[in-house]
């Protein structure tokens, strides 16, 4: 048995286990991947103070940390379900079981698909897929290729490649159908960049934004948005294109790229080939919670917050005894704001260990969470603080409903 | 092969070199001790992983991290390992997977 177990060595994660660790706990971290960091480790870019933010670099301070405090490492292990009997945790991996009374799940997020016809094809990657081979593994996804999609992560990541010698042909829009919706949308698109223009890593996204004050000039920005489309550190960004197609035999050969109107309608006679021999998608994350909706927790759709989340409190707890969520689990935000919940979940398991006055520790810790995301560098959704409080709100509800139905249980009981 | 980016103008000259031996499909490659299977075999140029179990068209990587099955191989005679997930050891005889049940994501 040990006293707090983690699954997920993530920002949250890691961050959570060198709490715990810190206030005296024995802490078992189990993650499925083979290095510790989660998705932090492929994460690079310039911080407004000229300084890079070097994922890898922070992951390894952060694994570092922990295994010098004692925490026990177990990598490369996936957890495939997990279960609760009298208080008791049981992890089952594909290796071990374990348990513990205090269980973390810090999973972080997926990136959801949009199928564009050919996407089967070997050279067909995701965005994430692309910036972990690049940055972590340093092995170019490929000489040439297209993302396909446009949103905050994507263009992250398009500089990224290029930064590393990898051309990006263009950034640019999947063809609309029922699945891709508002992502095909040149004027959806746009609108949803504007949100977070003031940390675009683009000059044109924040002379844009500017430019583009209303809706009216927001259509007008499209209408006229350049049908070669504008340059980010020379990747040409074509909101006026859409992928229809991407064609080779038995590997990527190129994209078929067409001319679109506004409303995401392919102009006919207007597509042309490029030759590319990678092709990336980017759907945008959701939290991935399957282990939280295996163990029975309720869970709401948050839109903000990038999905289905499980319902939790400023504390990281869930409301089943035990059970913490921290990180992109709880809503997709960046490694700083997922590692200042992990600290939060880690005192919050420490309280739960039986260790007295972290109230106050508790208390600041959320107040640093909240800091911490004001600072942000990169927001995946405007309005991520109205998400947060939506999911506090049902906590209130749920927790009311529960006292009810106790008082009625009770009532009941003695008619 | 060049693929690797062995220089890169943020995260500098890469340190590991302490290349291993393994095969795939019964060819012979070198790969970096512990990176993933994926990134050994797309370092040597490597995108088709397995044959999709009833179309035969063919597959490869798709997340990279894990979510999407999409890399399963045999490795040393198991089914079903993601590559993606799994380093690279001195030795390894890995082969495309054949007769798995079709995949979760497609
Ligand atoms: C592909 C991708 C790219 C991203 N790129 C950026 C970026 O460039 N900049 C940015 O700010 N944010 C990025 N993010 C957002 C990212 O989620 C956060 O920045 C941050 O890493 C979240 O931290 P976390 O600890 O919650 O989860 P993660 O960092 O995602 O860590 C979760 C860990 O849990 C493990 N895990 C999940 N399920 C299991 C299981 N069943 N068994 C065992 N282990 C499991 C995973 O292997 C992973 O290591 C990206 C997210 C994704 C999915
Ligand atoms: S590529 Fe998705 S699981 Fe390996």
């Amino acid at each position: 048995m040990d006293n707090a177990i983690i699954i997920g060595a993530g920002p949250a994660g890691l961050t959570a286990a060198v709490t715990c660790a810190e206030k005296g706990l024995d802490v078992v971290v189990i993650d499925e991947y083979m290095r510790a960091g989660g998705r932090l480790l492929g994460q690079l870019y310039e911080e407004p103070n000229g300084n890079w933010w070097n994922g890898i670099k922070e992951s390894n301070k952060l694994y570092e940390k922990a295994v010098d405090l004692g925490v026990n490492f177990h990598l490369n292990t996936a957890v495939n379900n997990i279960e609760n009997s009298n208080g008791i945790w049981t992890i089952y991996t594909e290796r071990e079981t374990f348990h513990t009374p205090s269980l973390l799940l810090a999973t972080g997020a997926a990136e959801a698909p949009v199928p564009v016809p050919g996407w089967t094809l070997p050279g067909v990657m995701s965005v994430g897929a692309a910036q972990v081979m690049t940055n972590v593994h340093r092995v170019k996804p490929g000489e040439r290729g297209v993302i396909i999609g446009v949103n905050v992560l994507s263009a992250a990541i398009a500089m990224e490649l290029q930064l590393a010698g990898v051309e990006v042909a263009s950034l640019t829009l999947p063809k609309t159908n029922q699945v891709t919706q508002d992502a095909g949308k040149p004027k959806e698109v746009l609108d949803s960049l504007l949100h977070v223009s003031h940390m675009a890593p683009s000059p044109f996204v924040r002379y844009g934004s500017k430019l583009m004050k209303n809706d009216f000039m927001k259509k007008l920005g499209v209408n006229f948005f350049p049908k070669k489309g504008v340059k980010m550190w020379d990747i040409p960004i074509q909101l006026r294109k859409a992928v229809t197609k991407i064609y080779g035999e038995d590997e990527v050969e190129g994209v078929t790229l067409a001319t679109i109107n506004a409303d995401g309608e392919v102009v006919s006679g207007s597509e042309e080939h490029i030759p590319v021999d990678f092709v990336c998608i980017a759907g945008g994350l959701y939290p991935l919670a399957e282990l939280a909706a295996v163990a029975g927790c309720p869970f709401y759709l948050v839109e903000e917050l990038g999905g289905y989340v499980p319902l939790h409190n400023e504390r990281m707890e869930s409301p089943l005894e035990g059970l913490y969520v921290a990180g992109n689990i709880t809503g997709i935000e960046g490694a700083k704001v997922a590692a200042a919940q992990g600290r939060t979940a880690g005192l919050s398991m420490a309280h739960h260990a039986g260790m007295d006055d972290l109230d106050g520790e508790i208390k600041n810790s959320i107040k640093r969470t909240e800091q911490t995301r004001d600072n942000a560098h990169i927001q995946f959704h405007p309005e991520i603080e109205t998400g947060r409080k939506k999911i506090l709100q049902q906590w209130d509800a749920y927790q009311s409903n529960k006292e009810r139905s106790v008082v009625s249980n009770s009532r009941g009981g003695i008619t | 092969m060049t693929r690797r980016i062995l220089d890169h103008p943020i995260l500098g000259k890469m340190e590991d070199n302490n290349y291993v031996s393994f095969t795939f499909n019964q060819k012979g490659y070198k790969g970096l001790e512990n990176e993933s299977l994926a990134a050994a075999l797309l370092a040597n140029g490597i995108r088709t992983l397995r044959h999709h179990e009833e179309s035969g068209s063919p597959r490869g990587i798709y997340c990279n991290i894990g979510h999407c099955y999409e890399c399963r191989v045999s490795v040393d005679g198991q089914q079903g390992i993601r590559a993606c997930l799994t380093p690279v050891k001195e030795g390894m005889t890995v082969e495309s997977d054949g007769q798995l049940p079709s995949s979760k994501r497609r």
